[in-house]
């Protein structure tokens, strides 16, 4: 029947397909489809190596539904890229950046272009693959040797039997008064299996097990709990090579890890050469009775003083000085037996003692107290003592001590 | 079995031997025929060139040699690399930069061109594709390495995660992701569903079971239908409508890393512009650089032309002279800006340290392509070959002098410093494009590297003849 070397086909008991005729060049193609389309048959084609200029309206072909499918694609990518960037940013996870409002569309912009494009182009090809019917495997046609030439440069022109004004001599006749090259009958497939070959069966059995195994090992980890510590892929960088305190660094001679000062330098603001401000002491070695000339009696240093006082030295020694604080309490009600009652400051010892020796006992420390010397500034220690000072005149002061205009009301 | 085996590879390089494979001008008769076989003898050829294996030797050392470098990254940390305070960014996103720059001509060509019906685009826009693809391969990975803990990228993504957190997505860093990301996957699309002809095309001349199963799958039973054509062409016009938008946001983004950054030197609105043009520039620089040797080792000089070569000269020479106007622009901006800091950066780039940086940048972008201006060296393949290496020499400078020098000297004298790179930062730049001229030279030898079913659309020869109807 066929007149060219067709491939293996029990063509004798298949039923027809179709008729297929063949061009050789592009002019005959659309002049011949221009004849199909006016004799009106509708399950008809062509098949060409390329798309040819004019092929459409001598098919009847009417435009594609594609745009449309399109721009509803790319409307829902836009409104996914602003809905799920306002989801995330003010409902979900609102977080505050350089006070910022939460949302501020300007900079949702450029990811809700790119999910409407995004949506649009997967859509396009996605799209097209299913309205042309792709993939499409198998076809009769393609156990026509000759019509492997379609990707080349031959133009074929399909009627299939089954098209309701197919007739076996009048379609013959139509065709053949297009002047194909070669025009002959196409069988139906009798030789390709329906069913997919068992090694690519198997192939998509292992992938599919494959592509869960990551999944499901992920979700095991969510749902159950381990004792095991965190597994470190590169556990490189937990082990970093730095030096902790005191600990020997081979970089040095001396593999001290902590590094003194260079000899013969003093840090910024360490050069303490003022014996009197910064350890109390006058020329001689004497403690000093007298204020450096830094810390003046002022209403400002004597605010400053009670402020310090009531953090660092009110805890133990009572806002009055009395030796009765918030610590002295509690251990009095824990009856600790070690507990030594903190100083009262209103003894005269305390009354008569040097400021410069009062100064070395907040810095150093004396007796239980540790020294505060690496927690108070050296002008608030002073500060302190000046506070100190007014608070041991309250409860040893004469009437006389009281200003005038105010003495009325002691009566 | 192995009898078999190898009576059936005879048959086959029979077969192929005796394809008496058609090499020259496609005119006169069967036309079509010619550019098919001009196309497709590369892949039916039992063996290429030699030229061919010499080029993949090649790239598959750079390419081991790029995987170990990366193997050391993720290893040793990015302290493998000479990245300090103030040079954070160094090689690792000048590379990214430069190579997603690169990737910026495929689907201008493709796209963009096809918009404007530039209709020489055909005999190049396959080439340009599989570089776009390629370029933004090697730009993805640059990033993901940066990071430091290159495990875990996957936070850069909207992936519901353990921590209940959400990306910033009001960062451009994070645009970057969607623009990239979606760069990358439209390129993928656009240059698949231009094969799917070809691959036809290939699957009905492939002799060999394995080359026919595997281009059959790939075609998905693609047969020339004209109501497939129809609506195949609708879908090639909205992908290049969306992705000319999109190849002008990519850079665009990109650019705004820096230009939302209030570094002087970085913080100017001339950026997004200034960065797609220097895409374009060096995006056609690199397609030259890919199309002068595949169209001479591979017989493709009767389709890719001197002509086609001639107007790409001509868009490198157009776009270097917009990148030259930008360079200029740049330090008008900084003197009229006022600001001394600005004033000091573009000072400091021209005459301080990384001058030499600089002035290797000027001489390849601006005045290596003014050769161009003369007909002679336009339509020279091998001169426009050696102007596209010095064109990506020169636009690899670009992205260093730009993140480089800024971050060297910014406000603080006490700050400065001077980025000095090690080994390893040499040899991933090296590396990767090892990884790019693999995959391009596997690209060559196995894909349809021309747009057989495009060009043949173009020929005089397809156009339907008119007036005389019977």
């Amino acid at each position: 029947m066929s007149t060219d070397n067709d491939k293996a086909n029990d063509t004798g008991s298949a039923p027809l397909h179709g008729l297929l005729a063949e061009y050789d060049n592009p002019t005959a193609l659309v002049r011949a489809a221009e004849k199909v389309r006016d004799a009106q048959y509708e399950h008809w084609d062509t098949y060409t190596p390329f798309p040819i200029h004019g092929m459409d309206p001598a098919m009847g072909i009417k435009p594609t539904v594609l745009p449309w499918i399109v721009f509803w694609a790319g409307l829902t990518g836009c409104v996914v890229g602003v809905g799920f960037q306002y989801w995330t940013s003010v409902i979900d996870y609102p977080w505050v950046i350089s006070g910022k409002p939460f949302w501020s569309i300007a900079a949702n912009v450029p990811i809700a272009f790119e999910t409407t494009v995004l949506f649009s182009a997967l859509t396009t090809l996605g799209a097209m693959l299913a309205l042309n019917g792709l993939p499409h495997p198998s076809h009769p046609l393609d156990l026509k040797r000759r019509f492997a030439k379609v990707t080349d440069d031959r133009f074929f022109l399909l009627i299939e039997a089954r098209d309701k004004k197919f007739d076996a001599t009048d379609t013959r006749a139509l065709l053949e008064s297009t002047h194909p090259a070669v025009l002959d009958d196409v069988a139906e497939d009798r030789v390709t299996s329906d069913k997919l070959p068992t090694v690519i069966l198997g192939a998509l059995a292992v992938l599919t097990t494959l592509a869960i195994l990551p999944f499901a090992l992920a979700y095991k980890a969510r749902v159950s709990k381990s004792d095991q510590p965190r597994i470190h892929l590169v556990p490189n960088m937990d082990n970093q090579p730095h030096i902790k305190a005191q600990q020997e660094s081979p970089i040095f001679a001396d593999l001290r890890g902590m590094r003194g000062d260079v000899p013969g330098t003093v840090a910024q603001g360490n050069l303490q050469e003022d014996d009197h401000l910064y350890r109390g002491k006058l020329e001689g070695g004497a403690w000093a009775r007298t204020f450096p000339k830094e810390i003046a009696p002022s209403e400002q240093n004597m605010k400053r003083g009670e402020r310090e006082f009531g953090i660092f030295c009110a805890p133990c020694h009572g806002l009055s000085g009395h030796g009765d604080g918030m610590i002295h309490e509690r251990a009095a009600a824990l009856g600790q037996g070690t507990w030594v009652q903190p100083t009262n400051l209103h003894q005269d010892y305390l009354r008569q003692q040097p400021v410069g020796e009062l100064y070395n006992s907040i810095t150093h420390g004396v007796r239980n107290m540790p020294g505060y010397g690496h927690q108070v500034s050296v002008e608030d220690r002073w500060n302190i003592i000046l506070y100190m000072r007014a608070l041991q005149r309250s409860t040893a002061a004469a009437p006389t001590d009281v200003p005038e205009s105010e003495r009325g009301a002691l009566k | 079995m192995a009898a078999t085996i190898k009576a059936g590879a005879a048959e086959v390089s029979a077969a192929t031997s005796g394809l008496n494979p058609y090499q020259g001008p496609p005119v006169g008769d069967n036309v079509f025929a010619k550019i098919t076989q001009n196309v497709s003898r590369v892949m039916e050829v039992p063996k290429p060139p030699r030229a061919w294996y010499i080029a993949f030797g090649i790239a598959l050392t750079l390419l081991s040699i790029f995987g170990a470098c990366l193997g050391w990254v993720v290893w040793e940390g990015i302290g493998a690399w000479g990245n300090m305070v103030p040079v954070a960014w160094a090689f690792d996103i000048t590379n990214f930069v430069f190579w997603v720059g690169i990737g910026h001509a495929g689907t201008l060509i493709s796209a963009v061109l096809f918009l404007l019906r530039q209709n020489w685009r055909t005999a190049v826009n396959r080439f340009a594709e599989a570089m776009t693809i390629f370029a933004v391969a090697c730009a993805a990975i640059f990033p993901g390495i940066h990071i430091g803990r290159p495990w875990l990228p996957y936070w850069m993504f909207p992936i519901p995660n353990q921590m209940g957190m959400w990306p910033q997505f009001r960062s451009p860093l994070e645009w970057d992701v969607f623009a990239v990301g979606t760069y990358a996957t439209v390129s993928v699309l656009f240059w698949y569903m231009g094969m799917i002809p070809d691959f036809a095309t290939f699957r009905d001349r492939s002799t060999s079971t394995i080359k026919r199963a595997a281009y059959g799958l790939v075609a998905m039973g693609w047969r020339g239908s004209s109501r497939q054509w129809h609506r195949y062409e609708r879908a090639y016009l909205l992908l290049a409508a969306l992705a000319t938008p999109l190849v002008l946001s990519v850079h665009s983004v990109v650019s705004f890393d820096f230009a939302t950054a209030q570094l002087p030197g970085w913080h100017t609105t001339i950026f997004p512009p200034y960065f797609v043009a220097g895409a374009i520039f060096g995006g056609f620089a690199m397609v030259l650089v890919l199309a002068v040797p595949a169209r001479q080792f591979f017989g493709l000089k009767y389709i890719i032309t001197i002509k086609h070569i001639e107007l790409m000269a001509m868009v490198i020479l157009a776009t270097g002279m917009v990148v030259g106007y930008a360079y200029g622009m740049e330090f008008f901006i900084a003197w009229y800006s006022g600001s001394m800091y600005e004033g000091f950066t573009f000072q400091n780039r021209a005459f301080g340290p990384y001058a030499w940086a600089y002035w290797t940048m000027i001489f390849c972008n601006v005045v290596s392509p003014q050769i161009f201006w003369w007909k002679k060296m336009r339509s020279s393949p091998w001169v426009a070959f050696i102007v596209g290496v010095i064109v990506n020499v020169g636009m690899w400078f670009e992205r260093f002098v730009i993140i480089g020098t800024s971050l060297a000297r910014d406000f603080l004298p006490g700050s400065w410093g001077y980025f000095i790179p090690t080994p390893v930062d040499y040899l991933t730049l090296g590396g990767s494009f090892g990884l790019f001229f693999t995959l391009f030279l596997l690209f060559c030898r196995y894909l349809p590297m021309v747009a057989m079913a495009e060009v043949k659309s173009i020929m005089p020869e397809a156009h339907v003849a008119h007036g005389d109807h019977h």
